[in-house]
């Protein structure tokens, strides 16, 4: 698969799993973006979720491995325990410093470094999630002149995450749960 | 909780331009760093201390010791004693017998920040009898760090932590036989202070200095870019006795690098290998 020129985040705390996986679900085959998701989990208890949701949904979701060049059509998943950033050169970098936001992978980590590398051709979607992460990822990808879409607060199962986001957002489109699913349907 | 300053930020290019500028009058070559994670950290350090870009360079320019402690704020530390458990319940289960037919053990713990790891590889050692005829290096770019793995001192509320890691390894022993509690601190004991010399390190520009049976390189490659990583694994591979240990960080692995080929993979996931060759 040739390098991703375009890339599409998706970042979800608690209450955000299930429609991640309805998210997935209507992917179609051999797009030409590449999609990296961030999901808060605990990395004590290692989970297999890349493997459950390769197999259920009959295509491979990769780890974000360090140094890997990111490709179109793959789906990553940010490992847990680590903070997962995008590199100049279109690769991934993981790093082990603090907790931002009390999570690690951080949100705002990877949406910032990803908006700075991938400029307009990046598009952030922000979650379900009881805290503050995402917010200021945002606002780092709208700087960079990427597209940001904030799951509407009234579809959250929890809302804190996308409430706060909206906040500090200054171009947001705010989507029903239907409206991304539809979103994802339709990515070339 | 105080309201944050507006973050600092700085582009690439600027990044490059500090770069040069430590190699310049520093001789210090971090040319070599995953970009995103450094720029990261220098742009913390500038705001921590108020400065822009130009106060920066200045800085590394002209104020005495500014130098150290820009290392020490742009390494990350982050470090834990018995971090991945599973890891050393492997390291006991299967190296710790290989290593038993060696009269004597070298072990380098390379960038081992403040010590916890360094500690951790003598408790697990002395616990299978193998600490008598061992000594480990623990080596790090960061003198600071390096400070502070001599005293082997942490909070209790670290130690709470690493507590946890501990009885997840199963050994047969408490982790509190092997510390002193002091108030709100504990320090190791002794006889795992004696066993580790702590000393300053840089794996980018410095080489072999001993031969050893184990060399733990644990979540530092993933600050280096894929041309500095062959670099330290090549100075790994040329520290190590022939059939001895390698093991990186659970996400860093010799998956693509040429030296792969001379080793020998011992476990898979938590990235364990044997030189063979
Ligand atoms: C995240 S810590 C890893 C600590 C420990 N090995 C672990 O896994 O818990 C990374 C360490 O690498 C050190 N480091 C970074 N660059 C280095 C270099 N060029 N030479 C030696 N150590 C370096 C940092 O100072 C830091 O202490």
């Amino acid at each position: 698969m040739p390098e991703a020129r375009d890339i599409i985040l998706i970042g979800g705390s608690a209450g955000s799993y299930s429609l991640i996986i309805n998210i997935l679900e209507s992917i179609p085959f051999n797009i030409s973006s590449a999609i990296v998701v961030v999901i808060h989990r605990n990395d004590k208890y290692p989970t297999q979720i890349e493997k459950s949701l390769s197999l259920k949904l009959k295509r491979a979701i990769l780890p974000a491995e360090d140094k890997v060049i990111i490709e179109n059509n793959n789906i990553y998943f940010a490992p847990p325990g680590y903070h997962l950033l995008v590199e100049p050169n279109h690769t991934f970098s993981l790093d082990i410093s603090d907790p931002v936001n009390f999570s690690r992978p951080s949100i705002d980590v990877l949406f910032e470094s990803a908006a700075e590398v991938y400029t307009d051709r990046c598009t952030a979607f922000l979650l379900s999630g009881a805290n503050n992460d995402g917010a200021y990822g945002i606002k780092r990808v709208e700087h960079f002149g990427g597209t940001t879409i904030i799951q509407d607060p009234l579809d959250a199962l929890i809302d804190t995450m996308p409430s706060s986001a909206i906040t500090t957002s200054s171009k947001a489109k705010v989507l029903k749960n239907k409206q991304i699913i539809n979103y994802f349907c339709s990515i070339k | 909780m105080a309201k944050l300053k507006e973050p600092v930020h700085i582009t690439f290019e600027e990044l490059d331009e500090v770069v040069y500028l430590l190699k310049k009058v520093a001789d210090y070559d971090l040319s070599g760093y995953s970009k995103s994670s450094l720029k990261r950290r220098v742009q913390r350090l500038m705001g921590i201390e108020s400065m822009d870009l130009v106060d920066l360079k200045n800085a590394i320019l002209n104020v005495e010791g500014f130098f150290g402690y820009f290392i020490q704020e742009i390494t990350v530390n982050v470090t834990e004693m018995f971090r991945d458990p599973l890891f050393y319940q492997e390291l006991k289960n299967v190296v710790f017998p290989y290593l038993q037919t060696y009269p004597q053990l070298r072990v380098w713990s390379a960038g081992c920040a403040t010590g916890e790891e360094a500690y951790s590889l003598s408790i697990l050692l002395h616990e299978e009898n193998l600490l008598d005829r061992s000594f480990i290096y623990g080596t790090d770019i960061s003198q600071q760090a390096i400070n502070i793995a001599k005293k082997g001192v942490y909070t209790m509320a670290k130690i709470k932590s690493y507590t946890e890691n501990y009885n997840r390894v199963g050994l047969n022993s408490k982790f509190s036989d092997h510390y002193t509690a002091m108030y709100d601190a504990a320090i190791i004991n002794n006889e795992y202070r004696n066993s580790v010399l702590f000393s300053n390190h840089n794996l980018v520009s410095d080489n072999v200095f001993n031969e050893f049976q184990l060399i733990c390189c644990r979540n530092v490659l993933i600050y280096f870019d894929k041309e500095l990583q062959r670099r330290v694994l090549n100075v790994f591979y040329e520290s190590l006795s022939l059939f001895g240990f390698l093991c990186l960080g659970t996400k860093e692995s010799l998956y693509g690098q040429e030296i792969n080929a001379n080793f020998k993979v011992i476990n898979k996931s938590l990235n364990i290998y044997q030189k063979i060759k």
